[in-house]
């Protein structure tokens, strides 16, 4: 399905970013890159639609290269690329819709976007994903009045309104809360799978990764380090990626969350007895 | 025993902005007095044409008191609608043709020779004041409001193509790259991502721009182009100064209800 063979990413300021990475993602399958700021999660993922021109390597999307190709063909194979951001990146002064519509740009000339009459096809499409996402009540409103779940959801439609091939996905959940996070990796995992849909995101919430994704690839200053199945994830091989650091200590954050819940509770208890103890 | 230790009564004084050394600081600030000094010494007053000016200032101001917008009702009528004419043209004229000037100038979409031909264009325009143009627009084109037109379309340019082309360039740029991430053109692009992000400010600039150009086209009138500027300097050489003081006040009134429009729309528009 994609294929990356060999990816080069130096910058003009003498980073290198990326040093030769190789892998290759079967059909359906989700991904999730993990590794320590300024390992090269996000040049590697930019490079794949070449929105970061990568220096070296191949990127084999069937069996076409889109490294070696030129503009006009470029933007023939990001249709077939949908990319999902950070933070969200919605045009925030248009409407949901338009934001969910411009995923149709590359296939429509400049005349019909530009007067906003798109074939009906993609109108039809357009409300129905809207729909699968749950946001069918707020079609025409602008993208920046929704919450930051629902500005998520939005992206994610923008995305599929492309009907991708791939799916890039970057750090779809560091600006969201924690029951937010859960339901936006649940909503793009689920997706994956309706549509067999490959897709790679990247992430730095280890345990989120482990508990939403297929398979685990781990960089580590423009390398991979890890490729394997979450549960393969020991603590070594986060030492291996992240560098020293105690793993068990993370993962008992939820038992430290129990232990400020009791604190907050004893707290609280403590209050209402002094409040009371206040002569009226 | 260490610096960071909290003792009571320990002085802070905020460091000076500029010059740290005392001596230094005290000697160009009294260097800067001195200037001073001697330069008003070298001014020169002539006490008797001050007082001569105050007399007429005087006049001047009791016609202000008592306008007449009656006696020259006609031409200050005329003056006043070829200047609206003038404003209103040349503002939409110089707003279309600004605005392909200033994507061409935004560094950010643009390629590097569109780019520095765009730049050049607009420091062209800027380099010099409304008044300078307008005595060349009209020697060109002779004496009235076309040369007005001319003059204030031309000035128009340089403002709001700078001032687009830097919005442009101060856009979200993760916006713009969700747009390409989908594969659309460069015409779409702009559209899509560039358009509505800047479209308010551009709105706002060009009502900015319409109450300048109204402003300016007072003065430009001075020199020969036309418009209500032409009205006030004729009646002021005729020491007509309660036609003057009428033009003066209308001038004034337009420039407030401009001014109070404007800031509704930019707020309007956000």
């Amino acid at each position: 399905m994609l294929r990356i063979e060999a990816l080069e990413k130096r910058y003009k300021t003498g980073d290198h970013a990326l040093k030769g990475v190789s892998f290759a993602i079967e059909p359906g399958q989700v991904v999730g890159l993990i590794g320590p700021s300024g390992a090269g999660k996000s040049s590697l993922i930019r490079c794949i639609n070449r929105l970061v021109e990568p220096t070296g390597g191949k990127i084999l999307l069937g069996e076409i290269d889109i490294a070696s190709m030129n503009r006009g063909e470029l933007r023939q194979v990001r249709r077939r690329i949908g990319m999902i951001f950070q933070e969200y990146a919605l045009v925030e002064r248009l409407t949901v819709m338009e934001n969910v519509l411009s995923g149709r740009l590359g296939y429509v000339p400049f005349w019909r976007s530009f007067t906003r009459r798109f074939p009906q096809a993609d109108v039809d499409k357009a409300f129905a994903l809207l729909d699968r996402v749950g946001l069918s009540d707020h079609v025409d409103k602008r993208a920046d009045a929704l919450s930051g779940g629902q500005r998520q959801r939005v992206g994610i439609a923008r995305a599929l309104e492309q009907d991708p091939e791939l799916l890039l996905i970057d750090e779809p959940t560091a600006s969201l809360d924690p029951k937010t996070s859960r339901q936006i990796m649940r909503l793009i995992c689920e997706i994956c799978a309706e549509r067999n849909l490959p897709a790679i995101i990247n992430i730095h919430d280890v345990n989120l990764a482990q508990m939403f994704v297929d398979r685990i690839i781990g960089l580590r200053a423009g390398e991979v380090v890890f490729d394997g199945k979450p549960d393969a994830l020991t603590n070594d091989v986060l030492t291996r990626i992240y560098g020293d650091e105690d793993w068990n200590a993370m993962r008992k954050t939820a038992d430290e969350d129990a232990a400020d819940a009791a604190n907050v509770a004893a707290f609280e208890a403590a209050r209402e007895q002094r409040m009371a103890e206040v002569p009226a | 025993m260490s610096a960071t230790a909290p003792v009571a009564g320990r002085k802070w004084k905020r460091p000076p902005l500029f010059f740290q050394s005392k001596a230094l600081r005290y000697f160009i600030y009294g260097a800067a007095l001195v200037y001073l000094v001697l330069a008003l010494g070298t001014l020169n007053i002539n006490w008797v044409r001050v007082a001569e000016g105050t007399e007429r200032a005087g006049r001047f101001i009791s016609g202000f008191i008592q306008p007449d917008f009656t006696t020259r009702g006609r031409d200050i009528w005329n003056g006043l609608i070829e200047s609206l004419t003038m404003t209103f043209t040349a503002t939409v004229v110089g707003v279309l043709i600004s605005v392909p000037i200033g994507i061409g100038a935004a560094r950010n979409i643009a390629p590097p020779f569109v780019y520095m031909v765009c730049r050049s264009i607009i420091a062209i325009s800027r380099a010099f004041q409304e008044i300078v143009i307008a005595i060349l627009f009209v020697a060109m084109f002779g004496f009235g409001p076309f040369a007005g037109f001319l003059t204030l379309s031309f000035a128009t340019i340089g403002f709001l193509s700078k001032l687009l082309a830097e919005d442009i360039e101060d856009i979200d740029e993760s916006q713009s790259e969700a747009i390409r991430a989908t594969g659309a053109s460069w015409f779409q692009l702009i559209n899509y991502a560039i358009q509505p992000q800047v479209m308010p400010r551009l709105i706002g600039l060009s009502v900015y721009r319409l109450d300048i150009n109204f402003r300016e086209s007072a003065v430009i009138g001075i020199v020969g182009a036309g418009g209500i500027g032409a009205t006030l300097n004729t009646s002021m050489s005729r020491y007509d100064y309660d036609t003057a003081g009428a033009i003066l006040l209308i001038i004034i009134l337009l420039v407030m209800a401009a001014e109070y429009s404007s800031s509704h729309i930019r707020k309007w528009v956000q």
